[in-house]
């Protein structure tokens, strides 16, 4: 490990970034027409391999430097004279580090169990490309140091999104789904596009670290500093799936289980939580738009994890728990600040990726993602339910798992500071517990009630969740004494440090373990033991249930009311009502008007001005002609005549003038 | 009274001022080129007079005038001959009836 002892250098840092970027272009432009699928695969995972290394490097060059923080020089991207020009440049602190790492090590994993889920897949190297592409731009925001790079990189995670979604894109659903998301989520960029303007118009720069010392200096400040907050955070919305533009992430679930497992870790929704971590320092000044983000946090949490009760298909409740545990970091954010936030997004991206990939695992084992046609797999996928099992028991947060750490550090910000949310919170801890252990028992415990034949996965994929499961364990024991808070929180450390046993002298940690547990027992005695009839306490609480089971009728109310109803019945049809009456009313008016201008007025001046110009000079010299020509009577003692009159005039003048 | 230069000068304006009555009034195309040929020899009078009394020493009014006459006796000729031809044409030769550059 001599190596990482020296500081990495800026290329190194650079190479992160452009390595699977090349490795994208590589496999779209040239090894996909090679015919050997298995090449596009060992590019992209060497280039991802190659920038896992280099992060893990950075990682370690950030801790070893005096203020977490390496300076990296840009270059001129665009360049305006006499005015701020755009730069690429380069973030290389704590946060960045950390991020580094999870993206790569995710997508890593990912991209190696890809090889045994995909395998045989006409699209092959295409995913590969997609996956790529979809690392780099994540890692591109995550290094970028100035706004508009950032948003650049955003978009592009965004548009990977669609594309990998829209994977199957011959089937209609996740054509439509790729679709929602990449609608839904430009809703949140417009208001990040928003808050980027809005910063550049008052402050004339876009670099990070010069709003961040603006917004600690207090020269960026009030209503300006509050609305950019918000803005961001509404970016952040939508990338990272909060209440209400939560609804492309459950549809989501119609691309490849693999991306899922990347979209819900590492890229996609790790972007928005990542965004407010980036631009803290702006939410820190402004107590509104930190208030905001808790609640919003914490609201999304539970309203999520109470659809997650019911959802019968496996992915789906995941993807639930993504967004209430999004919802946690958000949370996190809001109450506890970066490191809190960010510490559950750390963890959080190792159990959330492993669940993926065991549903993964499972739909290919049985070819379905019901869990109601599932059940019995613990005997025959005992690799894939043992993972599964500790990235639950991780994400119900049980200690000493990871999901303990990260979780209770947000609970006990939560408390200090508002305790309202906090209640919202410890419910949800409760509910996260139920609804993991009921896709447990459901998919695991009892008899097979499918019609395949399950088997375990090739080790391929086997070895990528073993990987995370290991992490899943100990990625929370970075922080057991404080060490990644104070990383991270630059010196400060929040939340408590009582080491790996010394926790239990808390009593909050007893009452969230205790919640969970609660939560464990319940899902057990329905779904595994049988005590309680899930019918039975179906139709007992049946508002609720059908409130759960069609998500509150979001979906139906964004597309059938707003959509429909509001936008397109009533706005646009008001607009189209305004355009015929009032538009084509002026636009024909005003056509008319030239019509008649044109057409009588300029016509009657063409036929009496012009045409009577010069018809009149014609008929003026016919009819003098006409008169004149009487003159020439071909007599030519007359035309003698009036040659000597008019000497004899001539004569008279030169007589009486001269 | 010894005969002057204006002697000569009023007779010549008199025979022209006849000549060109008669060009301008007659009727007959022959009397018109009479009238013509009075005119002409109206000229060659004032033509020799002023020859004769500003210019003794030098001839040229007097070859002038003798140069009229052969154009004259020419233009006669010419002029008979086309009124021969109207003449052939329209059995007339009364000028106010060839009307043929009316318009």
């Amino acid at each position: 490990m001599v190596i990482m002892e020296i500081t990495i250098p800026n290329t190194a840092v650079w190479m992160i970034l452009l390595l699977p970027l090349a490795a994208f272009a590589l496999v779209a432009l040239v090894t996909r027409f090679s015919g050997k699928p298995w090449l596009s695969a060992w590019l992209s995972i060497g280039a991802t391999l190659a920038a896992t290394c280099l992060s893990l490097w950075a990682l370690l060059s950030v801790m070893s430097s005096p203020h977490h923080q390496i300076a990296i020089a840009g270059f001129d991207w665009l360049v305006i004279s006499g005015s701020a020009g755009i730069q690429m440049g380069i973030i290389l602190d704590s946060l960045t580090a950390v991020m580094l790492v999870v993206v790569t090590i995710v997508s890593l994993m990912v991209q190696i169990y890809s090889q045994g889920y995909m395998h045989g897949d006409p699209g092959y190297p295409r995913y590969f490309a997609f996956i790529s592409l979809f690392t780099a731009s994540m890692l591109g925001a995550v290094l970028a140091d100035n706004l508009v790079m950032l948003f650049f990189f955003w978009e592009l995670v965004g548009l990977c999104s669609y594309l990998l979604i829209g994977f199957w894109f011959d089937r209609p659903a996740a054509a439509n789904a790729a679709k929602k998301a990449f609608i839904v989520t430009r809703i949140g960029d417009f208001g990040l596009l928003a808050a980027i303007l809005l910063l550049f118009s008052q402050t004339n720069t876009v670099d990070i670290a010069q709003l961040h010392n603006m917004a600690i200096a207090g020269t960026l400040s009030g209503a300006v500093l509050t609305w950019a907050a918000i803005g961001i955070f509404v970016g952040a919305t939508g990338k990272s799936a909060q209440f209400p533009l939560h609804v492309w992430l459950p549809n989501a679930m119609e691309g490849p289980t693999p991306v899922s497992a990347l979209i819900h870790a590492a890229t996609m929704v790790a972007a928005g939580i990542f965004l407010v971590a980036r631009m803290f320092p702006l939410f820190e000044a402004s107590p509104e738009a930190l208030t905001t983000v808790s609640v919003i946090g914490a609201f999304t949490a539970i309203f999520a994890a109470s659809i997650g009760l019911v959802m019968t298909d496996i992915k789906r409740v995941l993807a639930f728990s993504t967004i209430s545990q999004l919802g946690y970091m958000m949370l996190g954010l809001g109450v506890g600040g970066v490191a809190v936030g960010i510490f559950h997004l750390f963890t959080h991206a190792f159990f959330k990726a492993l669940l993926f990939l065991g549903a993964g695992s499972i739909n290919h084992a049985t070819g379905t993602f019901d869990m109601r046609r599932m059940g019995g797999l613990r005997k025959l996928m005992p690799w894939t339910y043992a993972t599964f099992l500790i990235a639950s028991l991780s994400i119900i947060g049980i200690w000493p798992l990871a999901g303990f750490w990260s979780k209770d550090e947000i609970l006990v910000s939560a408390l200090e500071s508002q305790p309202v949310l906090f209640a919202l919170a410890m419910i949800t801890v409760f509910m996260t517990a139920f609804y993991m252990f009921r896709v447990v028992f459901l998919t695991f415990g009892g008899k097979y009630r499918g019609d395949n034949r399950p088997h375990e996965s090739p080790k391929v994929m086997v070895i990528p969740m073993v990987v995370l499961a290991a992490l899943a364990i100990g990625a929370g024991w970075f922080n057991v004494n404080g060490g990644f808070a104070s990383f991270l929180g630059h010196g400060e450390s929040y939340g408590f440090i009582e080491g790996l046993f010394g926790i239990f002298t808390h009593p909050l940690t007893w009452a969230s373990l205790l919640m969970a547990g609660m939560g464990v027992l319940l899902a057990y005695a329905i779904y595994s033991a049988g005590w309680l009839s899930a019918e039975r306490i179906g139709r007992l609480f049946r508002p609720f249930y059908r409130l759960f089971f069609n998500k509150y009728w979001l979906d139906e109310l964004y597309i059938d009311i707003i959509l429909k109803k509001i936008i397109i019945n009533g706005l646009f049809a008001r607009l189209k009502l305004f355009d015929t009456l009032v538009i084509d009313g002026l636009v024909n008016g005003v056509v008319r008007v030239a019509m008649n201008v044109v057409f009588i007025g300029f016509k009657s001046f063409d036929t009496l001005v012009i045409d009577g110009l010069v018809n009149g000079a014609g008929v003026a010299v016919s009819t003098l002609g006409r008169v004149l020509r009487k003159v020439q009577t071909g007599q030519p003692q007359l035309y003698g005549m009036f040659i000597i009159l008019g000497i004899l005039a001539i004569g008279l003048c030169l007589v009486f003038a001269g | 009274m010894s005969i002057g230069l204006e002697h000569y000068l009023v007779l010549s304006v008199i025979l022209f001022s006849i000549g060109l009555y008669g060009a301008l009034s007659k009727r007959s195309a022959v009397v018109i080129l009479m009238c013509i040929e009075l005119m002409l020899n109206a000229a060659n009078i004032a033509l020799v007079a002023f020859s004769r009394f500003i210019t003794p020493q030098l001839l040229t009014g007097q070859v002038f005038s003798i140069f009229n006459i052969v154009v004259a006796a020419a233009e006669v000729t010419v002029g008979l001959a086309i009124i021969i031809a109207i003449y052939r044409r329209h059995e007339t030769i009364d000028v106010s009836r060839i009307d043929l550059m009316k318009w």
